[in-house]
C-alpha cells in the first residue's frame, strides 16, 4: 500500500509542475518584461508590437522546451531557463542599443539567429541522443575541429575584420569557423584524454612530472592556440583554446604540474604574441593608459567609454533605454556589459553574472554526475569554454586583464557565437540526461 | 576527478568574485570621480538631454517660457529639445540652454531643479526608476506677470534700457526687460552650425542683448541717488523741512570747481534758502552737494553706509569694481550697485559733494534702484528681489518653495514715510509730473546722467532714469518700477528722467493697476 502511495504521490508531483517550468515562465516574463521596458525608456511608450514579440518568443522558449520534455527527458531543469532569460535579456539590449542607432534589422536579424541557434540546438538533442555516440569519433572530430580552427587562414574564403582573420565567407554564408571548431576541439579532447588519462596521470620524478611523450597533445594544443594567435591575429580565442585545455588536461589527470606547465606555456605564447604582433602591445598601453588624456578620444576611446558607461550606471543603473550606451564603439557585441552596466547598474551587471554562474555550476554539476570519464570531461571542457569566456570579455571591459575580443555567450551580438552557445546549451543538457550517477537517497 | 571538477568550481567563483569586486569598485566606489571626467563630457550632455527638462512658467502658471519637447529627429541623439514659445520677451531671464555653450540665467540657477537632480526629487526619482517610468525634471513657477512683461517691453519700445518692476512687500520681480533682449531657441535648438552662427551673431552685437541692462551693467545713478543722500540725511533727524542755502552754485571746498544745478538753472525761484523736500523735488545738485557735504562733516562714513545699507557694495575706487562684501542675494547673478568705501574720500571734499548727487564714482541698475524704492515703500525693509516662488514635481506637488526674505533695514519706518512724502511731492510738482495717474498715487524720482559724468566736452547723450512706486490712495504702495534710458532714447541730448523715463514707468503702473491692481 505504501508503495502504491509513494508511487501515487510521485506521478502527482509529475503532474503538477514539470521541473523548470516555473523558471522557464519566470525566465520568459523577464525577457518580454525587458523588451517592453527599452521601448519605454527609449521613446516613452512600450513598443507596438510587443504582443508579437512576446508571442513568439515564449513560442520559441517553449517549444525549446517542449523539445527537452520529449527528447531529454529528465535533463537538468535550470540550464535552459536560464540561458532563455541571458538570450531574452541580451536580445531586448540589441533592441535597444540598435533603435537609437537606427538599426533594428540588426536586431532583428540577431532574433533570427536566435530562432536558428533554437533549431540547431533541437536537432544537436535529435541526432545525440547519447552523449557517448560522440567518443566514438575521435580523431575525425579533432581533425575537423582543426580544420574548422584555421579555416579562415585559407587565401580566397577567410578574410578580416578589425585586425582579426577569424571569418569565413563561403558565397552563401558569413561565419566564424572557431566558434564551432572549438566545440569539436573540446569533443575530441574529452575523448582523447578519457582513453589516455592514466598513462598521461603517471608522472616521472620528485614533482610527478609527464614524460616527455605524454607532452605530445599538451604541446599540439598549445602549437594550435599558437597558430591561431600568430596567424588569425585573434587573441580572444586563442586564449580561450589553450585555457580549455590545460583545465581538461588538468581534471583528467588530476596532476597540478599540468596547470604549472599551463601557465608557462602561456607566459611564453604571451611573450611571443607580444614580441610578433604590435596589436598585442597596444591592447596592453590601452589596458593601462586608457583614460590618459592623449588616448582617452584615441586609442582607448572604446575602453573608456565602457568605464564611464559602467560609473554613470550606479547602483541601479539610469533605466533601459535612458543611458547613453550607443557613445561605445561596437557595444552590441564586446561591450554590451557596459551598457547593462549603464542602464541596469550593479545589481544588473551582478543578476547576468550570477546567470553565467548558474549554468557553470549546473554544468560542473552534470559533470560531477556523469558516470563516464567522456562524459565528465565533455560537461567540464564545455562548461569551461562557457565560464572562460564570460570571465575574459568582462574582465578586459571591466579592465582587469587586457582586452580581448570575445563575445559574451547567449547575449551579445554574433550568429555564429549564438548557434555554438546553443550547440554546447544543447550537449550539457544530452549529457545531463543521459546515464547519471545516482546518489543515495535521490 | 571529481575533486578537479570541484576545485574549478571554486576556481570560477573564485574568478567571478574578482568581477563583482570590480563591479562594485567602478559602480559604487569610483563611480562620482569616475563620471565627472572631463572626457566623459558626451554622455553628461546626452543624459541631460534624454531627461525631459521641467518647464518654466510665469506667475499666472499658464504661460509658458521655456518647455522641453520630443526631438522629431529619429536620428538624433538627443531625445529633447529646448523650446521658448515666448522668444526674446523672457530670454535674458530664463537664459538658454544649448549644448554646446552650456545655460545660463534660470536654466543654469535653477538646473538641479529642472534636470530632477536636487535632493527633493529623490523619492520622486527612485519610484520612477522601479516603474520605470521616465524621469521628468521639476516646473519652476517664476513671479513674472506676462501682462507686465509685455507692457514693459511696449513702454520701453525701440529705446536701448531697461524696466524692472518690483512688488515692494515679498520683493517678486513682476517685469524685468531690457532692450534689446535675445531668443534663446536659436542657440538651444538646431544644428550645430545654425547654433554656433546665432551665438557668435549674439556674442558679436554691440548692444551686448545677452547681458541684461536690467541687472547686469551698471550706469552713473545722477540724481536718482539723492534717494540715498537723503535717506542718510532723515536718518541723522535732519527733517524735510530744514532749510539749507542756496547759492547758483556751489563752490566745491579745496578746489576752484563748482557744482552746478541741472542745466545750470536756479532753485526755488533764487530764493535765498531752501528746504530738503522742495530741492529734492525740483532735484537741486548745488543743496544736495551741501547735503553731502554737511554729512560728511558730521559722520565721514554716513553716506556710505547708507548705500551699503541699501545693498550697493562697497568698492575702492578709482579702477576697482570688484565688491568688497557679499551684497542682496538674487534669483540670477547680478551687479549690485557700487559705492566708494568710506575711505576713498580721504578729505577730498569735492567727491563727497559730487557722490552725494550720483555724479561720481557710483555705479548702479534698475534692479538697485528698484531695490531702494520698494524698500522705502516697504516702511523701511528691503525684501530680496526674487524670480522663482516654487518648484513643483511632475505630479504637481511643491516640492521646494522660495518664501519672502527681508535683507534688511536700511532706513527707519519713519524715515521711510518721509522719503515717501518727498516722493510723492516730485511726481505731484517736480520733475516727475509725467509720471502722474489720476486716480492713483504715484511717488517717484528722476536721474540724468551721462557715463562720462562732469567731465568737460562730455557729449554722449545722457542717460534717463525714473524709479516710482505707486497704489491707491492711502493705501501702501504696491508696486515699483524703474527704468533707464540709455542714451537719451529719442530726445537724444535733450533727454531727461523726467522727460523719458518717467512716461515709460507710468505706462507700465498703468497696467498693473488695469490688471493686477484690482
Amino acid at each position: 500500500m505504501s508503495a502504491v502511495a509513494a508511487q501515487g504521490a510521485a506521478v502527482a508531483r509529475e503532474r503538477r509542475a514539470p521541473k523548470g517550468l516555473w523558471l522557464l515562465i519566470l525566465a520568459i516574463a523577464a525577457s518580454i518584461l525587458a523588451y517592453a521596458l527599452q521601448g519605454l525608456g527609449l521613446h516613452g511608450k512600450v513598443p507596438k508590437d510587443l504582443v508579437l514579440y512576446g508571442a513568439l518568443f515564449a513560442g520559441a522558449a517553449i517549444a525549446g522546451w517542449l523539445a527537452i520534455r520529449r527528447l531529454a527527458a529528465p535533463a537538468d531543469p535550470a540550464l535552459y531557463p536560464t540561458a532563455v532569460l541571458l538570450g531574452g535579456l541580451g536580445l531586448a539590449m540589441l533592441f535597444r542599443l540598435m533603435d537609437e542607432r537606427g538599426r533594428v534589422d540588426i536586431a532583428r536579424d540577431q532574433a533570427i539567429w536566435l530562432v536558428i541557434g533554437l533549431a540547431v540546438f533541437v536537432a544537436t538533442l535529435w541526432f545525440i541522443r547519447d552523449i557517448r555516440q560522440l567518443d566514438a569519433y575521435t580523431y575525425t572530430i579533432g581533425l575537423a575541429g582543426i580544420v574548422l580552427l584555421l579555416l579562415p587562414i585559407v587565401p580566397g574564403i577567410g578574410y578580416e575584420i578589425n585586425g582579426a582573420r577569424l571569418w569565413v565567407n563561403l558565397g552563401f554564408v558569413q561565419f566564424q569557423p572557431a566558434e564551432i571548431g572549438r566545440i569539436l576541439i573540446v569533443i575530441f579532447l574529452a575523448s582523447y584524454l578519457s582513453q589516455r588519462r592514466e598513462l598521461l596521470a603517471t608522472g616521472v620524478g620528485r614533482f610527478g612530472l609527464p614524460r616527455i611523450k605524454d607532452l605530445g597533445p599538451l604541446l599540439l594544443a598549445w602549437g594550435a592556440s599558437l597558430a591561431v594567435l600568430l596567424l588569425e591575429r585573434d587573441v580572444g580565442a586563442s586564449l580561450l583554446l589553450f585555457g580549455v585545455f590545460v583545465v581538461m588536461i588538468w581534471v583528467a589527470t588530476g596532476r597540478p604540474a599540468y596547470l604549472l606547465l599551463g601557465v608557462v606555456l602561456f607566459a611564453l605564447a604571451a611573450y611571443i604574441g607580444w614580441l610578433a604582433l604590435p596589436h598585442i602591445q597596444e591592447r596592453v598601453v590601452i589596458w593601462f593608459h586608457a583614460l590618459d588624456p592623449k588616448n582617452v578620444n584615441g586609442i582607448g576611446y572604446q575602453l573608456a567609454q565602457g568605464w564611464f558607461a559602467f560609473a554613470s550606471g550606479g547602483m541601479v543603473g539610469t533605466g533601459f533605454g535612458q543611458g547613453s550606451p550607443t557613445l561605445i564603439p561596437y557595444v552590441g557585441s564586446d561591450f554590451i556589459l557596459a551598457a547593462f552596466g549603464e542602464e541596469l547598474g550593479m545589481l544588473g551587471v551582478a543578476a547576468i553574472l550570477l546567470a553565467y554562474l548558474v549554468l557553470i555550476g549546473r554544468g560542473l554539476r552534470i559533470a560531477i554526475e556523469r558516470p563516464d570519464a567522456f562524459g565528465k570531461l565533455l560537461a567540464v571542457g564545455l562548461t569551461t569554454v562557457v565560464g572562460l569566456q564570460v570571465f575574459t570579455i568582462a574582465a578586459g571591459v571591466l579592465r582587469l586583464i587586457p582586452l580581448t575580443g570575445v563575445p559574451l555567450p547567449l547575449v551579445s551580438y554574433g550568429g555564429t557565437s549564438r548557434v555554438a552557445s546553443f550547440v554546447i546549451l544543447a550537449l550539457l543538457i544530452r549529457a545531463s540526461a543521459g546515464p547519471r550517477v545516482t546518489r543515495k537517497g535521490a | 576527478m571529481d575533486r578537479q571538477i570541484r576545485r574549478l568550481g571554486f576556481a570560477f567563483v573564485a574568478l567571478f568574485a574578482i568581477l563583482f569586486a570590480q563591479v562594485a569598485y567602478i559602480q559604487l566606489y569610483a563611480s562620482g570621480r569616475i563620471v565627472a571626467d572631463p572626457a566623459n563630457a558626451a554622455r553628461q550632455i546626452r543624459a541631460e538631454y534624454s531627461v525631459e527638462r521641467g518647464q518654466i512658467l510665469a506667475a499666472d502658471e499658464r504661460t509658458v517660457l521655456a518647455k522641453s519637447v520630443p526631438n522629431r529627429d529619429p536620428n538624433s541623439v538627443y531625445r529633447f529639445l529646448r523650446e521658448y514659445p515666448e522668444g526674446s520677451l523672457y530670454g535674458q531671464l530664463t537664459g538658454y540652454y544649448s549644448r554646446i555653450y552650456g545655460y545660463s540665467g534660470l536654466e543654469r540657477a535653477m538646473n538641479p531643479y529642472l534636470a530632477g537632480t536636487a535632493p527633493e526629487f529623490t523619492a520622486q526619482n527612485l519610484t520612477d526608476i522601479i516603474l520605470g517610468r521616465p524621469k521628468v525634471g521639476g516646473t519652476v513657477i517664476t513671479t513674472l506677470e506676462p501682462a507686465l512683461q509685455r507692457a514693459a517691453k511696449a513702454a520701453l519700445g525701440s529705446h536701448l534700457g531697461a524696466v524692472v518692476a518690483l512688488d515692494p512687500t515679498s520683493g517678486d520681480v513682476l517685469a524685468m526687460w531690457s532692450n534689446p533682449g535675445y531668443d534663446p531657441n536659436g542657440i538651444s535648438t538646431g544644428t550645430d552650425q545654425q547654433i554656433t552662427a546665432a551665438w557668435n551673431d549674439l556674442v558679436q552685437d554691440p548692444q551686448k542683448p545677452l547681458v541684461s541692462k536690467a541687472f547686469q551693467e551698471l550706469y552713473l545713478p545722477g540724481s536718482t541717488f539723492k534717494l540715498i543722500t537723503a535717506s542718510a540725511a532723515l536718518e541723522q533727524g535732519w527733517g524735510p523741512d530744514k532749510t539749507w542755502p542756496n547759492p547758483h552754485v556751489l563752490d566745491l571746498p579745496q578746489s576752484s570747481s563748482t557744482l552746478e544745478n541741472f542745466g545750470n538753472e536756479v532753485c526755488n525761484g533764487g530764493a535765498s534758502s531752501v528746504t530738503m523736500i522742495e530741492a529734492f523735488t525740483e532735484s537741486c545738485n548745488v543743496t544736495f552737494g551741501e547735503i553731502g557735504l554737511e554729512l560728511y562733516k558730521h559722520d565721514p562714513t554716513a553716506l556710505s553706509q547708507q548705500a551699503f545699507a541699501y545693498g550697493w557694495c562697497p568698492i575702492l575706487p578709482p579702477d576697482q569694481l570688484t565688491c568688497t562684501e557679499p551684497t542682496v542675494p538674487f534669483t540670477l547673478p547680478w551687479e549690485p550697485g557700487r559705492f566708494p568705501d568710506p575711505a576713498y574720500f580721504q578729505e577730498n571734499l569735492p567727491k563727497v559733494a559730487l557722490s552725494a548727487v550720483g555724479l561720481d564714482n557710483d555705479k548702479q541698475n534698475p534692479l538697485q534702484l528698484a531695490l531702494e524704492t520698494a524698500a522705502i515703500a516697504n516702511d523701511g525693509t528691503l525684501m530680496q528681489p526674487k524670480l522663482v516662488t516654487e518648484v513643483r514635481d511632475n505630479a504637481g506637488r511643491t516640492i521646494k518653495s522660495f518664501g519672502d526674505l527681508a535683507f534688511g533695514q536700511p532706513i527707519s519706518s519713519s524715515t521711510a514715510a518721509q522719503m515717501r512724502q518727498m516722493m510723492i511731492s516730485v511726481v505731484e510738482h517736480g520733475t516727475g509730473t509725467e509720471a502722474q495717474i489720476p486716480g492713483w498715487t504715484v511717488a517717484g524720482k528722476t536721474g540724468t546722467s551721462t557715463n562720462c559724468g562732469l567731465e568737460p566736452n562730455c557729449t554722449t547723450p545722457p542717460n534717463a532714469w525714473f524709479t516710482a512706486f505707486a497704489g491707491p490712495p492711502g493705501q501702501p504702495p504696491r508696486i515699483v518700477v524703474a527704468a533707464i534710458v540709455i542714451d537719451g532714447g529719442s530726445l537724444g541730448s535733450e533727454a531727461t528722467g523726467g522727460r523719458v523715463a518717467a512716461p515709460i514707468v507710468k505706462q507700465v503702473i498703468e497696467t498693473y493697476r488695469t490688471t493686477l491692481g484690482r
